[in-house]
């Protein structure tokens, strides 16, 4: 039997050993009668060759990013990683350990966070920073849990130019604690958050304002002037980041005001993997560290004064707190972590600069010949490497039509966003070399011109 | 006995930012192929960055070198016996990687039109099947990143049910035998805890249900097999009062590994139940994650599970996101895949039979170590136990020598230390949770080495003290972490 080493022989021994005679007498404890009398309804087992047959079967039904041009972004990006984040998080010592609750056989994992820590504290400017949640959305959800709790406020002002997924999911997680939310709109020329729309919805009991940046359409956010409005409430400003690979251009959440950071780390060192598992950041100042939720590690000696790492703070954690704790959160998302601190490391400050620019220069590359074929931006706000478009067509007939020349063309809007009916989020990175944004800009001059017959 | 813990030679490594030295670059990125954009003709000089201070600048084989060196310090299922109590910590088989490798799996976009990632959504629907089937449930949604998050998940469909009926309810019952995440996740999904304790024998009793169980309350939230490893008996008596007062059972499915094949929870039952694929069903743990939580519901509760669904007509999948009564989003996008992936190619590898096996042999083990240890450490309950057993320290307190001595001196021994001091209603408790993938010879070595170390408790109780000793670092001081925080480096 696959992984199970037991022979008939050691099984007698264990029966034997624990006194009884059959696997049955060890059960005796089930609901008679309740016992399944057949085998569970599953297809027979497969020895591994035949396993990975079928797998690589099902995975070919699928197409990659790899096989047609894909344009698509919207909170996961299709960046290079290089061999050794691979190679590196494959060591089974990292990837087949659990939460380092044992901190003297676990020094690898720990230090290996310790440094993911002060990675994202470097990259968002902020003073702290966790071990990891599940994703940018949940991240946004417990960044505004944790705005109440330092606040003791409730109202929650979440910017139309959030993630709309985020947003959703914002709204499940906080429905139990009552909601109180609002959404502040964006404004629709420049495609970013209105400040006025702020203040419109701002109150004495608003524990936190949340905007990303660059926002959803892509479009950079005014976070200082916006901090200056949140800040007069004496509420938190939470500056939300899909797109970490910006911080490599852009000034940096920390110096911008903004009280907590949070976001998706995905594109450093993450595949796209269908959706997950990605990588929720957070950091904070200091002083609100006793509210921050989720695992952290602390640098401590050993009882020879040798530096040690373990994890610290756990008063906060479910496992102590129970229901009072500052969140539920158990697993997280430790070995996302890792490759993502592996690559950080691996670009190192020249070459996250140097991509931060080459995707930047990427966009705004496509963005320049999509002008030429008439396809004009939506918004007139800068942007790093997505943007909006309007199209004078339907953008689902368009993105059928690339289809055909397998180019992912982004993503419409009109499912989130009911009035850009004829509006496309588009992404350039690294990954889209010159002659594919060439050919995306051609294909698309010729599906919204068709030849004249 | 000799200990299977020898010396190796470890080296030490810095942290990262002192191996600096500004100028290098691991990986480079690639060259530009257009032209460079004029950076700061476009965006205002006050949105541009200067320096991302302290950002490490290493070699490629320097940073080979660290995390290799790194990685050497830690312990895991490939390196050992990690008989870790709750967590399952069975072997990570390798086809899995490889299986959420492939290019047609990892890279895959989750905006990609449906009829682009039809293997993909195959793969997720086949899987909600699987454990709909294993577990006796209506609908799966593999949404959920983790067991916690399916708890909230489950929690808030119940939640859902009841405002949708226009009888909202504001309490959950938890044993004290509970894992904390229980407690955790009904008060983020807005309900009031209210404990309810274990009878004499370590289960619960219908007559303390009673007591407990009215038309407030939304959920009983119990764990089958228990955390002290012990099935609870009178789950359908318990489930069956539950349901007459109108109220959900949730089981927090964290010990299905005990069960496979052998009974179905949806059938004694239960309603929702959480699924942590790190733990049955193979996937690593990646120390400290990613897992994966999918939910199963009855049907009652389906139309509340998160969007989107999974769906098939005739022989095309698609998302499903027009759910009216749906709770909403856990996340953004569908949830973990790639563990997905690896959860389902152990399903296929195992097949019903071998799942089966699994469990039996999960509990075989289990009640092997219970059988040997009892009376050399102490048993508080002691029962044919299903896939875990636990015992407590009593009889060495009398050396000075608490359960996190015998802990550590269990890593001298070469072996990961059990789940300590868990569940809470056994005073220094240890849960041993062996699984089903380890042989008979290293249930039994460790069965020597924690008989040897209540020996040494007896006869020289300072070298429990003092363990490990031949770990990278000594007892760490995790009081001083707390005090004297430093939770990340700075250029000193």
């Amino acid at each position: 039997m696959p992984y199970i080493p037991h022979t008939d022989k050691d099984a007698r021994t264990i029966l034997q050993a624990v006194g009884a005679g059959s696997i049955d007498e060890l059960l005796a404890s089930l609901p008679a009668g309740s016992r399944l009398k057949g085998p569970l309804n599953l297809p027979g087992g497969l020895p591994e060759q035949e396993l990975k047959a079928l797998l690589r079967d099902l995975s070919s039904r699928n197409v990659t990013t790899g096989e047609y041009s894909s344009f698509l972004g919207a909170g996961a990006y299709n960046h290079y990683i290089p061999s050794v984040v691979d190679s590196l998080i494959s060591r089974s010592e990292f990837y087949t350990s659990y939460t380092p609750y044992q901190p003297e056989i676990s020094q690898g994992t720990l230090q290996a966070i310790f440094e993911y820590q002060t990675l994202v504290c470097q990259l968002t400017s902020m003073d702290v920073a966790n071990a990891s949640l599940y994703d940018g959305a949940s991240a946004v959800a417990e960044a505004a849990l944790m705005a109440r709790r330092i606040t003791g406020k409730e109202g929650i002002i979440l910017s139309a130019a959030l993630h709309p997924e985020y947003r959703e999911t914002v709204k499940t997680y906080l429905v139990g604690t009552g909601d109180h939310i609002s959404e502040a709109l964006y404004c629709t020329e420049a495609g970013t958050t209105l400040p006025e729309a702020i203040e419109k919805n701002i109150s004495d009991n608003t524990a936190c304002v949340v905007v990303q940046h660059p926002n959803f359409f892509g479009s950079l956010e005014d976070l200082a002037a916006l901090s200056e409005v949140v800040h007069r409430k004496k509420a938190l400003l939470i500056a939300v980041v899909t797109e970490p690979i910006s911080l490599g251009l852009l000034r940096p959440p920390g110096v911008l005001g903004c009280d907590i950071a949070v976001g998706e780390n995905q594109s450093f060192g993450n595949p796209l993997s269908y959706g997950g598992p990605y990588l929720g950041f957070m950091a904070t100042k200091t002083e609100f560290v006793r509210q921050m939720p989720g695992r952290l590690v602390g640098q401590t000696v050993d009882k020879n004064g040798k530096r040690a790492f373990c994890l610290t703070f756990s008063t906060r954690e479910q496992h102590i707190r129970r229901e009072r704790a500052t969140s539920n959160i158990c697993t997280n998302h430790g070995l996302c972590a890792l490759a993502a601190a592996i690559h950080m490391t691996s670009l190192g400050e020249g070459g996250l600069k140097k991509l931060a620019r080459l995707n930047f220069s990427k966009a705004e590359y496509l963005k320049n010949r999509l002008k030429t074929v008439g396809v004009e931006p939506a918004f007139r706000g800068q942007t790093f490497n997505e943007f909006t478009v309007r199209l004078d067509k339907d953008p689902e007939t368009i993105l059928k039509s690339l289809l055909k020349k397998k180019i992912i063309g982004g993503l419409a809007l009109k499912r989130f966003y009911p009035d850009l009916k004829q509006h496309l989020l588009i992404t350039a990175t690294e990954m889209n070399s010159k002659g594919e944004i060439d050919a995306f800009a051609d294909a698309m001059a010729g599906v919204l011109v068709p030849a004249a017959k | 006995m000799s200990m299977n813990g020898a010396k190796g030679l470890l080296l030490e490594e810095p942290v990262i930012f002192e191996k600096s030295s500004p100028g290098r670059t691991g990986v480079e990125p690639a060259s530009f192929d257009v032209p460079e954009a004029d950076i700061e003709g476009i965006i205002p000089k006050q949105m541009l960055r200067g320096a991302i201070e302290g950002f490490p600048d290493v070699s490629e084989m320097d940073i080979v070198r660290h995390y290799t060196r790194l990685s050497q310090w830690n312990f895991g299922v490939d390196s050992g016996f990690y008989p870790l109590g709750s967590c399952t910590m069975k072997y990570n088989p390798k086809v899995n990687e490889e299986a959420a490798r492939l290019p047609g799996f990892a890279m895959l976009h989750p905006y990609e039109p449906e009829e682009l990632t039809q293997g993909a959504l195959q793969l997720m629907y086949e899987l909600e099947n699987y454990l709909a089937e294993i577990s006796g449930m209506d609908a799966v949604t593999l949404q959920p990143s983790a067991g916690a998050h399916g708890e909230l998940c489950g929690l808030l469909a119940i939640s859902a049910y009841f405002k949708d009926k226009g009888r909202p309810r504001t309490k959950v019952i938890i044993p004290d035998t509970a894992h904390g995440t229980n407690p955790a996740s009904s008060h983020l999904a807005g309900f009031k805890v209210v404990p309810v304790k274990s009878e004499g024998r370590g289960v619960l009793s219908l007559d303390a249900i009673k007591g407990v169980m009215d038309r407030d309350v939304a959920a009983l939230m119990l764990t089958n097999p228990n955390t002290i490893g012990l099935f609870e008996r009178n789950i359908k008596e318990i489930a069956d009062f539950v349901h007459k007062k109108g109220g959900f059972v949730y089981c927090d499915g964290a010990n299905l590994n005990a069960l496979m094949g052998i009974i179905k929870l949806g059938e004694l039952g239960v309603d929702v139940i959480q699924f942590n694929l790190h733990k049955t069903f193979s996937t690593p743990h990646g120390g400290g994650g990613p897992g994966s939580g999918p939910v199963g519901v009855k049907k009652a509760l389906a139309p509340y599970l998160p969007v989107p669904r999974i769906k098939k007509t005739r022989s095309k999948y698609s998302l499903d996101f027009n759910r009216p009564k749906s709770i909403g989003r856990m996340k953004a996008f569908y949830g973990n895949f790639s563990i997905m992936v690896r959860a389902y190619s152990y399903i296929r590898r195992m097949g019903a039979e071998g799942l089966k096996r699994a469990s039996e042999t999960a509990i075989l083990n289990a009640n092997y170590i219970k059988e040997n240890l009892k009376g050399t450490y102490h048993l508080p309950y002691d029962e044919p136990c299903m896939h875990e057993c636990v015992f407590s320290d009593k009889y060495q307190l009398g050396s000075g020598v608490a359960t996190m001595d015998i802990a550590k001196r269990l890593i001298d021994y070469g072996f990961h230390p059990p789940t300590v001091y868990f569940p809470l209603v056994v005073h220094g408790a240890i849960m041993i949770e062996p699984t089903e993938t380890e042989t008979l010879e290293t249930l039994d070595k460790f069965i020597v080495a924690m008989k040897a170390i209540a020996e040494e408790a007896k006869t020289s109780p300072q070298a429990l003290k003092d363990a490990p000793a031949n770990t990278k670092v000594q007892r760490v001081d995790e009081t001083k972490a707390a005090r004297e925080p430093i939770l990340r480096w700075r250029k000193g």
